[in-house]
């Protein structure tokens, strides 16, 4: 497939904002390290050599006995006890950079928890004794995988009810649009208030809700664009030619209408991040133990004798989120019309 | 006498065009509809010509995008080769029928999509009827199609914008003709064109018309551009045809004051002279149409009856005319 001079015009355009450039291959390559969490901060040795075979516990679990321990259940290789088996036997343990996933609790603090950043923690520990840089990396992972996946989803059904009420319009569009204007304005932040209530909500309940009510965001543009565009000669030409609906609004009208939806989309992202934040912070969002920046911005809130927590959070968002609004600037940019022929 | 193509029998389209339902009721206004067709019948043969004129508003592209299926008819029938299409729920029961006819629109800077290639414009109506399989049989085919209309088959690979006013419209044509129908709702192609390259778009048309044994309904209101192209013509007035029949008798004994009015309009080289009628006053809105017949407040021979009932279309020669005047025998001679 060739790239038509348009799109290469907006590629350039997009380029040439610097600094939208910059933060979104900053964004996504923090966020490609971040999916690899597992291999940058973790409890268990990436790769075990003992009594000349290797193991990689980071993905298989082995008993303890395997190394010449007492007990069956999974071995604790932060534990000297183990360290000192595996090195009698000639073996060896490669560790990730960091050697505390979002969860493991050192007991080995020399002051109590939350511990401020040392040799050890180098963002310091959290109030319940985990690493803080730990939670920071899978956080930021789970945040922004949480705020894509909710922009993909929320986009497909928001350009669908959009393209389906503006090419049709009529009875359906009224409708539609009534039913829309209700359901934007039920305060869905009270709904998911008594959702939590009474349920525990996990990583899919909250997509799911925040899904049905995000998905509105996209339908206005999408279907003006398609209300414009659904009398253009040209689709009334396909129309007289017999070329049916669902080709006609795929093949003709979903272009017109691409360029209002790929510049909402960084917006519906950052939406997406910000409400999984504020849920978090309230204690609403995933459940304990997840790791989750909001949860960590209100555990700086709690112990403000601990400002690292509360900077550590802090500066992760802002970052996170100022990368993607510079993102939706430099998007913005290069689908600009005016600024196509410059 | 050629076997019948197209026959329209008493089609009627209105719009709707009232202010919404609460205007209604708290302004006392009343529901308004525009007539834009209001019983137009005729009959097309196969390898004719049949060109529908008239003024601005007058319905004729209305008829066109009810033939071709744009929109559907209040009421009235339409019948091609046989098959009933009268209905959206019709045609889909008569798929043949909407592959064998197609559309050439009016503006070639509108018609075509900005975003594709030529060749996947005009490969559109293969694509999508299945016609050939494979894309370089697709390929081929469209390249043929180019040549036919007089391109080359190395523009399929060019976007619309590089191409002028006749050339867009030649493209239109090859996309068309790409779904190999029988019959072309041609309408107003060659209005948005330069006189010049009217005629090259025109000569096009009759040239495929010979090769390939096309049909047209032609929808136009520059009568030397119907003259030339047409074996039938039709003069509508306000969602009426008032009269129609053979090119050459429409032309050279024009009955209905309309059409005289129309005809004195064209500026002549050899009229040296002659005063012309200038075409007098406005076409009346559709909304609200004179009652009887609708031309009487331009008329010069209107009297109290075509005021109050509207005239039925008589036989008169080859042509058919619905006049008061042509019934009663009290028309002036035509001029020639």
């Amino acid at each position: 497939m060739k790239i038509s001079p348009l799109n290469k015009r907006r590629f350039q355009n997009f380029r040439r904002n610097r600094r939208g450039y910059v933060a979104t291959v900053l964004f996504f390559m923090i966020f490609t390290v971040t999916l690899f969490a597992e291999l940058i901060a973790n409890d268990k040795p990436l790769l075990l050599s003992h009594d000349g075979e290797l193991y990689v516990p980071f993905l298989v679990a082995y008993p303890e006995t395997r190394f010449g321990g007492d007990f069956e259940t999974e071995a604790d290789y932060r534990d000297p006890f183990l360290e000192e088996l595996i090195a009698e036997k000639d073996g060896w343990m490669l560790w990730a950079p960091i050697r505390y996933s979002y969860d493991t609790i050192n007991y080995d603090l020399p002051v109590p928890a939350p511990a401020p950043p040392s040799a050890e923690n180098w963002l310091g520990t959290d109030d319940q004794g985990r690493d803080v840089l730990a939670r920071v990396i899978y956080g930021y992972r789970l945040s922004v995988l949480f705020g894509l996946m909710l922009t993909v989803l929320s986009s497909i059904i928001g350009v669908a009810a959009g393209a389906v009420q503006g090419y049709y319009g009529g009875w359906l569009d009224l409708v539609a649009q009534r039913f829309i204007e209700i359901w934007e304005s039920m305060p869905f932040f009270f709904i998911i208030l008594i959702f939590s209530a009474l349920f525990v909500p996990g990583f899919w309940t909250l997509l799911s809700i925040l899904l049905i009510f995000s998905w509105t965001a996209l339908v206005a543009v999408v279907r003006a664009e398609f209300l414009r565009a659904r009398n253009f000669d040209y689709v009334q030409a396909a129309r007289a030619l017999g070329v049916s609906n669902g080709v006609i609004i795929f093949k003709h009208l979903l272009p017109n209408a691409m360029v209002a939806t790929i510049t909402f989309l960084p917006f519906v992202l950052t939406g997406g991040i910000t409400a999984l934040t504020g849920l978090d912070t309230l204690g609403l969002g995933l459940p304990p133990g997840s790791p989750s920046l909001g949860e960590l911005l209100a555990q700086g809130k709690a112990n403000l004798q601990a400002p690292w927590l509360g900077i550590t959070a802090f500066l992760v968002l802002s970052l996170m989120l100022t990368m993607a609004m510079f993102m939706a600037e430099a998007v913005r940019d290069a689908f600009d019309p005016r600024k196509t022929f410059n | 006498m050629t076997d019948t193509l197209l026959k329209v029998d008493n089609l009627v389209r209105h719009f709707d065009v009232s202010p919404p339902w609460l205007n209604r009721v708290i302004e006392r206004r009343p529901r308004s509809v525009v007539k834009a067709v209001d019983g137009v019948g005729f009959e097309i043969g196969r390898g004719e010509t049949f060109s529908l004129v008239g003024e601005s508003g007058c319905g004729k592209s209305t008829v066109a995008r009810l033939v071709v299926g744009l929109y559907n008819p209040t009421a009235g029938s339409l019948e091609f080769d046989g098959m009933d299409i009268s209905s959206g729920a019709a045609r889909s029961r008569n798929r043949t029928a909407q592959r064998r006819m197609q559309m050439i629109f009016q503006d070639p800077y509108a018609s075509l999509n900005p975003r594709w290639r030529v060749m996947d414009i005009v490969a559109e109506p293969i694509r999508f009827n299945r016609l050939v399989k494979g894309d370089a049989a697709i390929r081929e085919r469209v390249g043929e199609l180019l040549e036919q209309v007089g391109l080359s088959a190395a523009d399929g690979e060019k976007y619309p914008h590089e191409f002028s006013g006749g050339q867009r419209q030649r493209i239109s044509i090859a996309r068309a003709l790409a779904g190999s129908p029988e019959f072309l709702v041609c309408d107003e192609p060659t209005s948005a064109l330069d006189v010049s390259v009217q005629a090259q778009i025109l000569n096009l048309m009759k040239k495929l018309q010979r090769e390939l044994g096309l049909t047209y309904l032609f929808i136009s209101h520059d009568l030397a551009v119907v003259y030339h192209v047409s074996t039938k013509v039709g003069v509508m007035y306000l969602g009426r045809l008032v009269e129609w029949g053979e090119t050459e008798v429409i032309f050279s004994a024009p009955r209905h004051p309309y059409t005289r009015m129309l005809l004195d309009a064209i500026p002549d080289l050899d009229m040296s002279g002659r005063a012309r009628t200038p075409v007098a006053g406005e076409v009346p809105s559709p909304i609200d149409p004179p009652s009887g017949c609708a031309f009487h407040p331009r008329c010069p021979l209107a009297t109290d009856r075509c005021k109050r009932e509207a005239p039925k279309p008589v036989s008169v020669g080859a042509a058919m005319v619905a006049c008061h005047a042509v019934e009663e025998d009290r028309l002036p001679e035509w001029h020639g």
